[in-house]
């Protein structure tokens, strides 16, 4: 796995989880994905899945090149349909309460990217990591798909549980600064482009063993060229993906990848590349939306603070 | 209005036929009625867009449907007065939470007025879209154009075949 991907799995705890990205030999993100550590020998890996197709014939491949390096290895790619496997997110402040009342595991010990075997609802061969993509508190609980309409009416029997449709997703992730694959994220730009750095660990770097490590190296050390940022509006329409970023002298300078309006924040949210110059907080820029130009601020992100359940250090 | 557009084309070649029919319908029992649009009928497009038209000035918003469709609407610009639009120019935009729709003129005509309130508050539209949810207002130049548009009866079947 780690000849596809950036991270130290080789150093990880078990059950713990981390994101992390496929990068191509030119250095881009070919999907993010989060790997959780089930055990020394077994990983659970959970990806796109508008890149399910790929991703599968991402990991078979590795695994042909790898099982070519070293004929005896055992290891066993599974792929679970969602005829066999469910993953149902349960995500907000009180999700932990809720959750509490239908498992055997006792979440005040499962940490943020953690996770734990675990039976919910009274069904076997759960699977609860606490991580999401919503910036909040929360788990997405792996089941055995012919369990997942029970669980899931048994979760939204609670009255502070509410389904969510995938707009309200993605404001969520957008307030918390992450990326959607495709994008923010594509096969054009490397995980220092996208500031997405922390996610090379230590020991990969030094070992420059992943694929596009020397580019993706050469952008570590002499900063990228163009670079993912936050922009604030305080008025006028949402930019958009496609809406062009302009600099002060009316030159189109970047492209916004996402973008809507925060309703945590009462303003206008966005994600966009544009030239490292410009990258830095507090830059004014303007974004181009149907001909007219509105203001906006460089932010750091996340825009809306996270609030994970994090292990006390 | 363009409300979920990939959907919307999918849809209209099998519509067409339908609309075709229930336009024939309608054409028998104008001959009972008297003139439609003496009364301040709404009319509406296929894009989701209403005109009432009372004289010469058509007053222009979207549908219940479309307003639905949309979500909560944040932000709207609308066309400035003076601005002649044939009928079909795109005219405005309307931003939800999840996206941009395009406004439609469904008229030919010069804007007289802009609903400054919903620029405002845009959750008017939402809230009160026959009423105070109104866009904006056209003195008409072609009122022959109303003929072609859809009465509230009309556009409730159309919006039936919208729906999947």
């Amino acid at each position: 796995m780690e000849s596809i991907c950036t991270a130290d799995l080789q150093n990880f705890p078990n059950n713990s989880s981390v994101l992390t990205v496929f990068t191509n030999d030119q250095g881009g993100v070919l999907d993010d994905l989060i790997i959780t550590k089930i055990s020394q020998d077994h990983l659970y890996v959970v990806s796109n899945a508008a890149m399910k197709k790929q991703d599968q014939a991402h990991l078979l491949k590795a695994l042909e090149n790898h099982k070519k390096n070293s004929p005896s290895s055992n290891i066993k790619v599974k792929f679970f349909e969602p005829q066999e496997r469910g993953l149902v997110a349960l995500q907000g402040p009180k999700a932990a309460e809720v959750l509490q009342k239908l498992t055997d595991v006792d979440l005040t010990k499962l940490y943020f990217m953690t996770s734990a075997e675990a039976t919910v609802c009274g069904a076997g061969a759960c699977r609860i990591t606490r991580c999401g993509y919503t910036g909040e508190d929360g788990f997405e609980i792996s089941m055995p798909a012919i369990k997942a309409v029970d669980i899931s009416r048994e979760l939204i029997r609670n009255g502070d549980v509410k389904l969510a449709g995938l707009g309200a997703r993605d404001s969520l992730r957008l307030e918390a600064g992450m990326c959607l694959y495709g994008s923010d994220l594509t096969a054009e730009t490397t995980p220092v482009e996208a500031a997405l750095t922390w996610l090379i660990a230590k020991r990969r770097r030094e070992a420059r063993d992943f694929p596009g490590a020397e580019v993706i190296l050469k952008q570590i050390k002499e900063g990228p060229q163009k670079k993912r940022v936050g922009l604030v509006a305080d008025s006028g329409p949402p930019a958009r993906h496609g809406s062009a970023v302009v600099d002060d002298n009316g030159n189109v300078i970047g492209s916004v990848t996402s973008g809507c309006p925060s309703p945590s924040l009462n303003k206008n949210i966005a994600m966009a590349y544009v030239p490292s110059a410009y990258s830095k907080n507090g830059s004014k820029l303007s974004l181009k939306i149907r001909e007219k130009l509105y203001s906006a601020v460089v932010t750091k992100m996340p825009f809306v603070p996270s609030n994970y359940y994090t292990k006390p250090k | 209005m363009v409300v979920q557009r990939f959907i919307m084309c999918a849809a209209n070649s099998v519509t067409k036929a339908r609309i075709l029919n229930q336009c024939r319908k309608q054409m028998t029992n104008r001959l009972i009625h008297t003139s439609r649009w003496m009364f301040a009928e709404r009319l509406y497009t296929n894009k989701h867009e209403w005109v009432e038209v009372d004289g010469e000035t058509g007053t222009i918003g979207i549908s219940q449907y479309a307003q639905e469709a949309l979500g909560d609407v944040v932000y709207a610009q609308l066309p400035d007065v003076d601005t002649v639009l044939k009928q079909k120019d795109e005219c405005g935009a309307l931003e939800s939470v999840k996206a941009a729709s395009e406004v439609y003129s469904p008229i030919s005509g010069k804007v007289i007025e802009k609903n400054l309130n919903i620029e405002e508050t845009p959750s008017l539209i939402n809230s009160s879209c026959y009423d105070k949810g109104w866009l904006f207002k056209v003195k008409l130049s072609n009122k022959e154009e109303l003929s072609g548009l859809m009465t509230e009866e009309q556009y409730n079947d159309f919006v039936k075949t919208q729906e999947h």
